[in-house]
């Protein structure tokens, strides 16, 4: 059943919403404006009931999956449960209802409660100062390059390229790009790491930072990270985490410890806040105290016991958000950290990487397991086996959803051929992993025996499979 | 309260499936010097119940909008949010799902972004719209850099009436790319046009301009566009408050090239400055310079029609260092929230919120106008906001209206302007008694 659009229940004059009478004299909207700037013809938005709107909607979310709907494996996305309770935090009124212009002294609890959460990200991430004001990860990774752009601009030094590994996140390169950087891929040894080698053979007197995850997109820790920081910062460069994996190593190792000088927080990965199909989010950035005059205005801090927005910043690389970032997701991460508390995240990491590893143990015989490198919160397989029998990942892929379970990540890292990159988190437990494997294994014998069947998924969602270039081709972009 | 469900005994299990026997040698590649040899300094796990009274406690020491009487505006807008948009928004299919990489279960974001982008472009008279960026700011700041990109020229001209945030967010993004900012100066509260038409010229890439501008007043579109037009390369970046726009003439019809802006207005909670979202709406010719993610329209194997995202090829998963925006995250709910907003709305509801908060407004304005010694700064056409000027320091008539309970707007003196005052937003929310109560207040100061 093909959904209809929202404006299509519509019918002249019907309308979802009222509004008390105008209270005042009003004259005509001519009294008070000029005729050429009133709109001629209205606006063509839907004339629909409200129980029109509130069915269309229920209709179109029951098209949909999430976290509370099972599994969602997607790698790199951290996709663990989100408490209920920060939501009913989140929507305290004396919380949410705010004007970011309201004086310091309406906010008091708001501030010390974001104040707080700045803190708690420092110390999880060995870091001296955070900023909460950039809004996305890849916002929070142009910010923490922009803070390196200008520390060295400060320094007088010409330092116009950034390393990236090429197993990194699209954004990487996309936001050095943004910040102005010229951007150095080099490529990760057999080990699926950092290549020492082709490291130092890249770093000169022109490159500003190597931007790394760690552990990495296929899940492994680079072990020699000391030395990757020396061979970096001995030419002067500054080390760039990106904070998409922190899942893995909370209490166990902190960006700072491993002589990192600028990272993002994703707090809608590690932190637990959802991701609302595709947002909000928000990364804040965590920098060592050197960096510190670099971050965006206003930086909150504190006098005594009075918490302000200091604008008096000479050094700041300006403003990246026309407030202080996406304060309704701090609300719910700093809800979250202060539930499980020290020993809460750590054993949330513990449980990631259990997690991950079992569903590993019971797959790689199934799947190509292209490193054998311990991995920590995620792994990466290969569909090469499957794929020779002409049936690819994104056959597979489209085959778990009519088992009603998200697929992984595909086709990334671009390392790995015909990737499936899986990342359980540690709200899942045993049986829903075992599941999913069960439903892995069950589609490698389908492959077998009767390969169409995967070729052709999904078959049980509500479409079948999209013509994603037919959508390129001739874009259909509005109604 | 951890929200991890494996149990001891089921963690045994999983270790010997693994083939280990602790939990901490699944972390030996990371190397001892590094490894924390202590628990974080965070403060012990809370129940629920400890949590709530935690965060009520904080909350407490919050004055909120709905404790007072707020005519705070400047960009963020206190519209009443009908109850449907919080209660089908917290349906978890919607909030708790990733973007939509999986398009055949993500249908109903996706849908709900098509339809979205559509009513985007029914406000501002555009031909496309992406699927949102991050908030008004860096709208403006993206918009710049498109701006940039398509004309491959580096010159912004950037009028003072668009919001002081949005510039400073727009400098910081295009600085980096080399973009030279020239700010123009306001007359009163209408961007200097003359000043504007002396600095068009061969190098500049765009025009921005603010619609209804950050002081409420709307610029004088038909001159401006004039102006623009007359040297044709230059591309006209129109930052409009899309609830305004069920009122005003859209900016497609002003040749507008890039309309962007804050969504806030749209049924967003005011939530201290965010998360809000920002929208995008261009020609169809600029499609392939756009940032962010757009939504399609396709069919199915059996030839049904259903959603994708589309154009991708633009995006940074595929282009990396060559994509036209480092955008990932955007804000999808937010997004949601404006199309189940307007979707109530309609046709006659935007009119009518827009109308009444002009028409509140207006009489607000026209009563302090006549109060000895108060004035009204902006000449001609205003949208719900205006610039007050009092005979006393802005400061002592703030203080003395929260006295009462009221907030009385925001005081621009911090802001990078020669002209000192209040600005001071009206909505439909605001009453009659309320507006009295504003003039009784003022009327004692006098």
């Amino acid at each position: 059943m093909v959904k209809p659009l929202i404006r299509d229940y519509g019918s002249p004059g019907r309308k979802g919403y009222s509004l008390p009478e105008l209270d005042i004299p009003a004259g005509e909207l001519s009294d008070y404006l000029d005729q050429s700037l009133i709109r001629e013809k209205p606006a063509g938005l839907p004339e629909v009931s409200e129980v029109d709107v509130v069915r269309h909607f229920t209709g179109l979310s029951q098209m949909n999956y999430g976290v509370d709907s099972g599994i969602y494996p997607l790698g790199s996305c951290t996709m663990k449960y989100n408490p209920k309770i920060n939501e009913d935090i989140a929507r305290l009124e004396k919380l949410s209802q705010l004007h970011p212009y309201q004086e310091e002294e309406q906010v008091q609890g708001s501030l010390e409660l974001l104040y707080e959460l700045k803190e708690y990200l420092a110390e999880i991430s060995g870091m001296d100062q955070v900023s909460l004001q950039p809004a996305s990860g890849s916002h929070g990774e142009l910010t923490g390059l922009m803070i390196i752009k200008k520390y060295f601009a400060e320094r007088g030094e010409q330092r116009t390229k950034v390393i990236v590994p090429d197993s990194a996140h699209g954004t990487n390169p996309a936001s050095a790009a943004m910040a102005g950087f010229q951007v150095v891929e080099i490529e990760s040894n057999q080990k699926g790491m950092i290549d020492l080698a082709a490291l130092r053979a890249a770093v000169d007197q022109e490159v500003a930072a190597l931007m790394l995850t760690n552990p990495n997109t296929l899940g492994i820790f680079e072990k020699d990270i000391l030395e990757i920081a020396e061979i970096v910062h001995q030419a002067g460069g500054l080390l760039y985490y990106d904070g998409a994996n922190m899942n893995a190593i909370m209490g166990y190792v902190r960006p700072g410890d491993m002589n990192f000088d600028v990272l993002h927080f994703n707090l809608h990965k590690t932190f637990s806040t959802p991701h609302g199909g595709g947002g909000p989010g928000a990364g804040p950035v965590g920098v060592k105290e050197f960096l510190s005059p670099y971050l965006p205005v206003p930086v909150l801090s504190k006098d005594q016991a009075r918490y302000y927005w200091d604008y008096n910043r000479p050094l700041s690389l300006g403003k990246v958000h026309a407030f202080y970032g996406n304060y309704g997701v701090m609300l719910k991460a700093y809800a979250y950290i202060r539930a499980l508390g020290a020993s809460g995240l750590k054993e949330a990491t513990e449980h990631a990487v259990l997690n991950a590893n079992y569903m590993k143990a019971r797959l790689k015989d199934q799947f190509e397991l292209p490193y054998q490198e311990n991995s920590l919160h995620e792994f990466v397989l290969s569909g090469i086996r499957q794929k020779e029998k002409g049936v690819s990942t994104l056959n597979i892929a489209k085959r778990l959803l009519d088992y009603q379970q998200y697929a992984p990540t595909i086709y990334f890292p671009l390392v790995v051929k015909e990737a499936l990159m899986i990342e359980p988190t540690e709200t899942e437990n045993i049986k829903t992993l075992d599941k999913f494997v069960e439903t892995m294994k069950n589609i490698s014998r389908e492959i077998e025996e009767k390969p169409q069947l995967v070729k052709n998924a999904p078959h049980h969602t509500p479409v079948r499979k999209l013509d994603d270039v037919a959508a390129a081709r001739n874009p259909d972009l509005r109604w | 309260m951890d929200y991890i469900s494996n149990t001891e005994r089921e963690k045994e299990v999983m270790l010997k499936t693994i083939g280990i026997e602790q939990i901490e040698e699944l972390f030996s590649a990371i190397p001892e010097r590094v490894v924390l040899d202590r628990p974080l300094n965070i403060p012990t796990g809370l129940s629920e119940l400890e949590l709530l009274r935690v965060t009520k406690e904080k909350a407490n020491r919050n004055k909120s909008l709905e404790e007072l009487v707020s005519f705070l505006g400047a960009g963020v807008y206190d519209h009443y949010i009908p109850s449907i948009v919080d209660h089908l928004i917290s349906r978890a299919e919607f909030y708790t799902a990733y973007t939509p990489y999986q398009a055949e279960l993500s249908q109903g974001t996706l849908q709900a972004i098509y339809e979205y982008q559509s009513m985007i472009c029914e406000l501002t008279g555009m031909e496309l719209a992406n699927a949102s960026l991050l908030d008004g700011g860096s709208a403006t700041g993206e918009a710049v850099l498109m701006a940039g990109r398509i004309s491959r020229k580096k010159k912004i001209i950037l009028s003072k009436g668009v919001h002081p945030a949005y510039r400073a967010v727009a400098r910081t993004y295009g600085s980096h790319q080399g973009l030279e900012f020239k700010e123009i100066e306001l007359v009163d509260t209408l961007t200097d046009l003359a000043a504007l038409k002396n600095e068009l010229d061969e190098q500049t890439a765009a025009v921005v301009l603010q619609y209804p501008n950050f002081f409420g007043s709307i610029e004088l579109m038909d001159e401006i566009k004039g102006l623009v037009s007359a040297g044709s390369e230059i591309l006209l970046v129109v930052v409009a408050n899309p609830l305004a726009l069920g009122l005003l003439t859209p900016p497609g019809d002003f040749a507008a090239d890039i309309v962007v802006g804050e969504g806030q207005s749209l049924g967003n909670t005011i939530s201290y400055g965010g998360p809000y979202l920002g929208y995008m709406a261009t020609r169809k010719k600029y499609v392939r310079h756009l940032p962010g993610r757009i939504v399609g329209a396709t069919s199915d194997l059996e030839g049904k029609r259903g959603y994708v995202m589309t154009l991708q090829t633009r995006e940074q998963h595929i282009r990396r260092e060559k994509a036209t925006s480092n955008i990932c995250t955007n804000q999808a709910l937010n997004a949601l929230i404006a199309t189940i907003y307007l979707s109530t709305l309609g046709k006659e509801g935007i009119r009518e919120v827009a109308g009444q908060s002009l028409a509140k407004a207006h009489y607000l304005a026209e009563r302090i106008k006549q109060l000895p010694g108060f004035k009204i700064i902006n000449p001609g056409n205003y949208f719900h906001e205006f610039l007050l000027t009092a005979p006393c320091p802005v400061l002592d008539l703030k203080k003395e209206l929260y006295r009462k309970g009221i907030i009385a707007g925001l005081d621009i003196s911090r802001f990078d302007y020669r002209q000192e005052g209040l600005l001071v937003c009206v909505t439909e929310k605001r009453t009659k008694k309320e507006l009295e109560m504003y003039l009784s207040a003022l009327e004692v100061i006098n």
